[in-house]
């Protein structure tokens, strides 16, 4: 079958390749882009390892097909530092040992990066149904909940330290 | 509490504290590199075509078709892999589970295997090859399998002088137990079934198998044992041992299920067809259905006490459903069921039973979660008879120091008495519970192991350390080997950096079962580390020009001995390693040891349930695990160890089983149907970790991986029967199985 072309965008970077027309996001993303940090744990989106946000939406990439990102701003694991500054979610993770094999950690990352975004103030339980998607069978989730806690009062510090920032600009820029 | 500490290393410096792990920033990045992340020049995509029939003969296999497409370069069936096994049955039974030859023995049982270019035409092939099969009798039940009629799924298997499915019958206890049930008040005798449970590790098995013309190889794969993987691959391939070189890569999780080899040798075998590396990866189906799953079971129970609370017999019978291939889980269910206790009286007898189901292996402490449901809900239900608290009658019965444990030996310091004081202590066990609401406790108990191991300590001449282990690290032991090391040295943990070599670079580990990592690999990397510092006090000496007697090691340092030598001033290993290029070269310890001696482990669990009575849907609410680690290297992920043991025994509990249709075939193959715990299912997991060291281990280490998926079973048994006021005796208690008992109890049945 003749490939699709495909012009996107990957963790910010212009990105083109092209696909068979039934192959999977993820697939594309691990075999083509060399991109293995989301994992294939079912290929059926039951287990939520190959979480990647599309125009900042969570998705199961293995539920994808790579033609559909055409013109799309896709997000993976790869792209959630910030040159060599950890997120938040990366920095609680290693503190509270949220990990033990590290195979769903990708998935965990980008979907409570997912719900960071949407909420930096969630509750036990609104943190628990968002991350249902994603399936840990090493920790009980116990030091995942609480990782990601941590990491939301993290978000909400560098939050108040951006809106400050911005206020004492405004306001000098009055006073100008 | 009354041990032996003397050998505990007196107190530690860094061993016990939490830093972070040093595979940590890999796997938040998604840098690090599982089994499926590895790519090779000219790679192919191997696939398997499994059988779809429970029981089959295989008539004929057409596969011209499928190597006629193009693209494909190399296709398989079993004469690919003729049997080189001279005899042995248990290599044989390997070979034949990775490739069927002439029969089919459950559903998913590969049959043949191609490699092409790509996916989509390894797909293609797999359809094109025509299998010729005559469709046989099956049996998938362990009671079913039992009966004499039944179709026998091995034919050279024998019981009592005839085909039969039961593999091995293997009895355990002392004492005279029918003496001991005529001197009880009381005896509860019960039945308890639980169905067939999977690891569910989140990564498939996968592999990259790469061998030349030349019989050299190679193969990256996701195991728990990467020598044992290569010992079996070469010799089931007939390559020499150290012309196949493995290494492990991340685990995506094992807990028993990647301790064996189920397509490694299909990989290597397309790889030498082919002669192109072949990439293997297993869809989740083919994981639920070709790989070890653990047994189903059918146990009964009879306990007799007196009216105080002692125990005067107890017995048990067990059938343990091993897939189409005898292991020695019956056996360890045998062995396990009684050993958290001090019985004068007590028996076993545990059938190995056959049935078209794929092939049993480990999970996490084997057999004993099923035993221990029995065990425990017969412990509850006496305890309730005579009137006394269970957890007090548990206390009274409780194996201790000296205890000859029913499967033979007489326990040296054990931890079953103090993590039952933990729970009677514990503030769960204040914690109100409102309607539908119950409480429930269990104990649990596995052997551990540890084996042979073999581990290097190279010093750089920065003062660094490379740190070099053979054993798999599954939950964050590498981080645990750099603190015993640290220890050892007396350098900083962030100067040690821990590496797990392959097959190649280190002499032979065992596969890391047993929860022997941090046992067994910290037990040689100790006597690695001491082997460098003999090293390194020999170069002080020599520096000094004093006796090697006159040396002694500390805080880091060489330390010149007595008021003749004050005037020395102590040598860091940082300076002696500097000078080593000088002073006779690179510094390196090394230890192999067959690691004797793991100590026991037990663990006592509490759960509050709240039970639906309109749906039987079950919701934890509280959950305790209560267990003795022996010496916590790194407390992170022994709670870790015990958190996850605890949620998937809760999964295993109340959701997951292996449903089988009448046609034989596994109809929950998916992550969908066969559902383990997420996130909103579970609470927070309390952990209480108790020290009670190992008198065997230099740091009092005990195995802490397995025996927190041991209560959880008969915790919630126990909580559920409280919560709805009748007893659950089939595991997993999903919403049918309790909305069916509370009507049964309504109905008056």
């Amino acid at each position: 079958m003749p490939g699709l072309h495909v012009s996107t965008t990957v963790n910010g970077d212009v990105t083109e390749f092209v696909c068979q027309p039934d192959e999977t996001l993820l697939d594309v993303l691990r075999n083509r882009l060399g991109l293995t940090g989301a994992k294939e744990g079912c290929g059926t989106g039951d287990c939520g390892a190959c979480s990647v946000t599309i125009d900042g939406q969570l998705v199961c990439s293995c539920l994808v097909l790579g033609a559909e990102a055409e013109g799309c701003k896709v997000g993976t694991i790869e792209g959630l530092a910030d040159g060599d500054t950890l997120h938040p979610l990366q920095e609680q993770f290693i503190e509270h040992a949220a990990l033990q094999c590290g195979i769903c950690t990708p998935g965990f990352l980008v979907a409570a990066k997912a719900l960071l975004d949407d909420n930096s103030n969630p509750s036990d339980e609104e943190i628990r149904f968002a991350l249902a998607g994603n399936l840990c069978r090493c920790t009980g989730y116990d030091k995942i909940v609480r990782a990601v806690n941590a990491a939301a009062k993290d978000v909400r510090k560098q939050q108040a330290r951006l809106q400050k920032q911005a206020r004492l600009k405004k306001a000098a820029k009055k006073r100008r | 509490m009354a041990h032996d500490t003397s050998f505990t290393n007196q107190e530690f410096k860094v061993v016990g504290s939490r830093p972070p792990r040093p595979d940590g920033l890999d796997k938040v990045t998604g840098r690090a590199l599982f089994g499926a992340d590895t790519f090779a020049p000219g790679q192919l995509v191997g696939r398997i075509l499994r059988s779809p029939h429970a029981h089959a003969k295989i008539r004929k296999i057409d596969t011209s078709r499928a190597e006629k497409l193009k693209g494909v370069k190399a296709v398989i069936t079993s004469r690919d892999l003729p049997d080189l096994t001279n005899g042995n049955r248990g290599n044989f039974d390997i070979l034949e589970n990775c490739m069927a030859r002439d029969r089919a023995l459950y559903d998913g049982h590969a049959v043949a295997a191609v490699a092409a270019i790509d996916e989509q035409t390894a797909r293609k092939a797999l359809k094109l090859i025509k299998i010729d099969y005559k469709i046989l009798p099956h049996v998938t039940d362990v009671d079913k399998a039992m009966a004499a009629d039944a179709p026998i799924v091995q034919p050279h298997i024998r019981h009592d002088d005839k085909p039969s499915n039961i593999a091995n019958v293997s009895e355990f206890g002392h004492g005279d137990v029918d003496a001991g049930f005529d001197q009880a008040d009381v005896v509860i005798e019960k039945s308890y079934l639980t169905e067939q449970a999977h690891q569910g590790y989140i990564e498939p098995h996968a592999c990259l198998a790469s061998v030349g013309p030349d019989g050299q190889g190679e193969l990256w794969v996701t195991t728990q044992g990467h020598f044992t993987f290569r010992n079996v691959c070469a010799s089931l391939l007939g390559m020499d041992i150290a012309k196949l070189k493995v290494t492990s890569s991340e685990i995506g999780g094992g807990f028993g299920g990647k301790t064996h080899v189920w397509m490694e040798p299909v990989a290597l075998a397309l790889s030498r067809k082919a002669n192109r590396p072949v990439k293997l990866v297993m869809t989740r189906d083919e994981v639920f259905k070709a790989s070890g799953p653990t047994c189903s079971t059918s146990i009964d129970v009879k306990i007799g006490a007196k009216k105080d609370g002692t125990v005067t017999a107890a017995s048990a019978t067990l059938r343990y459903q091993d897939g189409a291939y005898p292991g020695p889980w019956g056996m360890l269910g045998a062995m396990t069921s009684w050993a958290c206790y001090d019985f004068e009286n007590v028996k076993s007898v545990a059938y190995d039973v056959l049935v078209n189901r794929p092939k049993v292996t480990a999970y996490r402490a084997p057999s004993a979660p099923m035993a221990a449901f029995a065990v425990e809900s017969t412990m509850d239900l006496l305890a309730k008879e005579i009137g006394m608290d269970p957890v007090e009658f548990r206390i009274k019965n409780a194996a201790k120091e000296g205890t000859r444990a029913s499967y033979g030996p007489t326990y040296g310091p054990i931890g079953i008495g103090p993590t039952l004081e933990a729970v009677k202590k514990h503030p769960h066990m204040k914690a109100k519970l409102g309607k539908n609401q119950g409480r429930g406790m269990a104990c649990g108990f596995w052997f551990n192991f540890g084996g042979q191991t073999c581990t290097d300590l190279n010093i750089g001449v920065d003062g660094t350390v490379n740190l070099t282990i053979g054993t798999v690290d599954v939950g964050g032991s590498r981080a645990s080997m750099s603190l015993i090391a640290a220890e050892e040295l007396g350098i900083p943990y962030e100067r040690i950096k821990c590496n797990v070599a392959d097959t190649a670079s280190l002499g032979h580990n065992d596969t890391t079962v047993g929860s022997r990592g941090t046992f067994s690999s910290g037990m040689a990397t100790i006597f690695a580390a001491r082997d460098a510092i003999d090293e390194m006090k020999e170069r002080a000496a020599k520096a000094w020009e004093i006796e090697v007697e006159d040396v002694e090691w500390r805080d880091g340092c060489a330390h010149a001995k007595g008021v003749a030598h004050s005037n020395l001033a102590p040598m860091s290993l940082k300076e002696i390693a500097a000078a080593s290029p000088t002073t006779g070269g690179p510094i390196a310890g090394h230890n192999e040891v067959v690691a004797d001696g793991a100590g026991v482990s037990f663990a006592s669990h509490i759960c509050d349930v709240e039970v639906d009575p309109e749906t039987g849907f079950t919701k934890v609410l509280r959950y305790t695990v209560v267990q003795d680690a022996g010496k916590a290297i790194h407390p992170d992920y022994v709670e870790g160890q015990f958190q996850g043991g605890a949620a998937q025994g809760i999964g295993w509990a109340l959701n997951e089983e292996y449903v089988y249709g009448e046609d034989g075939r596994l109809q929950n193959a998916s992550f969908l149907d066969y559902r383990i715990p997420v996130c909103s299912d579970l609470p927070y997991i309390d952990t209480v970790i108790l020290e009670i060291p190992n008198p065997n281990h230099p740091y009092g280490i005990r195995g802490v991986g397995e025996t927190s998926i041991v209560p959880p079973l008969a915790a919630i048994g126990n909580a559920v029967s409280n919560a709805v006021g009748v007893r659950l005796n089939h595991v997993p208690m999903s919403p049918p199985r309790i909305l069916k008992a509370i009507k049964e109890k309504q109905a008056g049945l």
